[in-house]
């Protein structure tokens, strides 16, 4: 088992002809992804990777059976494609892309849920199962099918945490990044669920940062519905108030959203922390 | 992004919120004039620059002599304004506000930001106004009401909750209820990320103006929104930051003496908690972002360099996509070309960093090399120490 996605997950791109899609699309293809077409507006009827194009992801879900979508497009012009893959229901939405303006991503948000679809991201690496399905753009050779559930709203980070469960010889059932905006598609909250539900994974990882009240809730939703050990790690400690940290959801503001705030609410809900992000590895297998 | 109080003023009016009448003025011959032709007798002029905090700080005054107006034109235009939101150094003034004074018979609060949980616009206010409004949250959170919507049509009653928590009169309502849903529409249109007019005053009318007005814009949205981008004042925008942009890179100057470079804003928020758990003291974030290159690898030092409280410089690379020896590369012919004069402990982690390693370890610079991530930030707090 996993989350998300496996080995049997039939997954589109769109913006599947540009740069960045092409780079990943392949890699994922190399990884064992099952990649099963593209969408380019324009670009229709033709094959790229070997792999059908077509102009719309309306088109291609006539063709195509699709678990999964996963978006490179522009921030631009990112709603459409968004929407887009709301409308043909796909139930899986990974959107990769940066710079989607927080308005267009609430309408967005409202719109998936009335539609039962579920997106990851926008700002984000990307969802991975080890050794079965990659879709994002993280280096697979850090990963190793195993037992912790990663969930993360940072990118490099993650991997470091990937490695480090990869080097205590612990492995990943599947890895999330959730992406650093204000408003993501998926919370800690939904993807903590999928992993108590998921019977291949033993511990579970939580990488947060500073800025909004994710964590807070994570925490209180932890303590009622999670019964496997979680170990979590917030980035920001030393973050001063109303600077904002790169991403445009990590800004305490109003002295809210410190990295402090957010470790103790974890801890009064028995999650296990840790102040170094160099020991997130540790943690965890002394857990599970 | 952020904009002046006049420039929020000036999109109030044309959103039919009501202003005070105002002008604005770069010289103190300017101002002088513009004074008298708001008014006769009486005037509050306010210097603009991008920080709260400007009464405390005297940027801000209210008076009936036309000397006075002068000489706060002499004092702050050319100068900087220091206050408890700027750093020690101020913010610039070149643009004082003058407008007529309004009687103020109460000030109230009213804003509006996204609530990340409920996935919503919250419109807030609170008969408390004038005061920090996040002090009132703290002290007295019932003395605050909110509204949230999911869209930008806003309902026949809306408004109601926030009105009668303002204990407003029935005449006073339909007033607000017209604020209310300009403001609204004005927060969805122009793509704003927090907008606050604090105080909104009962004027000696019994009429609702909006006697300041601040306006954050989502920097994401810019793109599609060409009328406020011209607004941009970079001269209220710190120099390093505004460089480092201009290079895609991410960079926030801190107080202490570790210049960090990473890629990933997580994984450079991490750094800097690690440094200090070392026992150092970070000097910047800086975030290269994913496309590491030998360019910007070389600018990103210069404008750690500039800071003269560096010390050491911690890079951290988690190589995923990026190859470390790449990166190396970029390191090696950074520190060669830029000249880097203190030490620099340099983590590559990820694809090919044996490679990176071994590169690093033929040059004669002054490069420490750490394999983990709590070495290299031990490895820099003892050098600083």
């Amino acid at each position: 088992m996993s989350i998300l996605v496996n080995k049997d997950t039939k997954v589109i791109c769109q913006g599947f002809t540009g740069s960045q899609a092409t780079l990943h699309c392949s890699q994922a293809i190399d990884y064992g992804t099952s990649i099963i077409g593209g969408v380019t507006p324009g670009k229709g009827g033709e094959s790229h990777l070997d792999l059908p194009v077509f102009n719309s992801t309306k088109e291609a879900q006539q063709e195509l059976e699709i678990d999964a979508t996963i978006i490179f497009v522009p921030a631009k012009f990112c709603k459409d494609s968004v929407q887009e893959a709301i409308d043909a229901e796909i139930p899986l939405i990974i959107c990769i892309t940066e710079g989607i303006p927080t308005l267009d991503m609430m309408k967005l948000k409202q719109n998936a849920d009335s539609a039962g679809c579920r997106i990851i991201g926008p700002n984000c690496p990307g969802v991975i199962t080890p050794d079965q399905c990659k879709l994002g753009i993280m280096p697979g050779y850090i990963h190793k099918p195993g037992k912790i559930g990663i969930v993360s709203r940072s990118g490099t980070l993650t991997y470091e945490a990937v490695d480090q469960t990869t080097q205590a010889d612990l492995g990943q059932s599947s890895c999330v990044g959730i992406g650093g905006d204000p408003i993501p598609g998926s919370s800690f909250i939904d993807i903590l669920q999928l992993f108590e539900e998921d019977s291949e994974t033993e511990g579970i990882v939580m990488v947060g940062e500073i800025g909004g009240t994710a964590e807070e809730e994570a925490a209180e939703f932890i303590q009622s519905n999670v019964s496997k050990p979680v170990v979590a790690y917030i980035a920001g400690v030393s973050a001063p108030s109303g600077k904002r940290m790169g991403h445009a959801g990590a800004i305490i503001a109003g002295g809210k959203g410190t990295a402090e705030d957010k470790f103790l609410a974890l801890e009064k809900s028995g999650v296990h922390t840790t102040r170094s992000p160099a020991k997130i590895g540790e943690e965890i297998s002394k857990l599970v | 992004m952020n904009i002046h109080e006049y420039q929020s003023k000036q999109i109030f009016k044309e959103y039919g919120l009501p202003v005070p009448n105002f002008l604005t003025a770069n010289t103190t011959e300017e101002l002088i004039a513009s004074a008298k032709e708001i008014s006769d007798t009486n005037w509050v002029v306010k210097a603009q620059v991008h920080a709260g905090g400007r009464g405390k700080a005297g940027g801000v005054k209210v008076t009936d002599n036309l000397k006075e107006v002068e000489e706060f034109a002499d004092k702050w235009i050319n100068n900087k304004l220091v206050t408890y939101q700027t750093d020690d150094q101020g913010q610039p003034v070149s643009c004082i506000l003058v407008e007529e004074c309004t009687d103020i018979k109460k000030e109230f609060y009213l804003g509006a930001v996204i609530d990340r949980s409920s996935k919503s616009l919250v419109v807030m206010a609170s008969p408390e106004g004038g005061m920090d409004i996040e002090k009132v949250a703290e002290d007295h959170p019932e003395k605050i009401f909110k509204v949230f919507l999911k869209s930008p049509s806003v309902g026949t009653e809306d408004h109601l909750p926030l009105a009668e928590g303002l204990k407003l009169s029935e005449e006073q309502t339909i007033e607000f209820k017209e604020i209310f849903s300009n403001l609204v529409k004005l927060f969805f249109e122009k793509d704003l990320s927090l907008v606050e007019i604090n105080p909104l005053v009962l004027n000696g009318s019994d009429n609702l103006v909006c006697l300041d007005g601040k306006i954050n814009i989502d920097s994401n949205a810019l793109f599609r929104q060409d009328e406020i981008l011209e607004l941009r004042d970079i001269s209220q925008e710190e120099e390093k930051e505004l460089r480092a942009s201009e290079w895609d890179l991410n960079y926030v100057s801190l107080e202490g003496n570790i210049g960090c470079l990473v890629n990933g804003a997580g994984l450079a928020m991490a750094t800097m908690d690690i440094i200090k758990l070392a026992g150092g003291e970070p000097a910047n974030f800086l975030d290269v972002g994913g496309a590491v290159d030998e360019k910007r690898v070389a600018e990103a030092f210069k404008i750690i360099l500039e800071d003269e409280n560096v010390k050491a410089i911690l890079v951290n690379i988690f190589g995923g996509i990026v190859r470390c020896d790449v990166v190396a590369d970029g390191i090696i012919s950074a520190v060669e070309g830029v000249g880097v004069d203190v030490p620099v402990v340099v983590r590559l982690k990820g694809n090919n960093s044996e490679i990176a390693k071994e590169m690093l370890g033929k040059t004669n610079l002054n490069i420490i090399a750490a394999s983990e991530l709590s070495e290299a930030a031990e490895k820099a707090a003892e050098i600083v120490k």
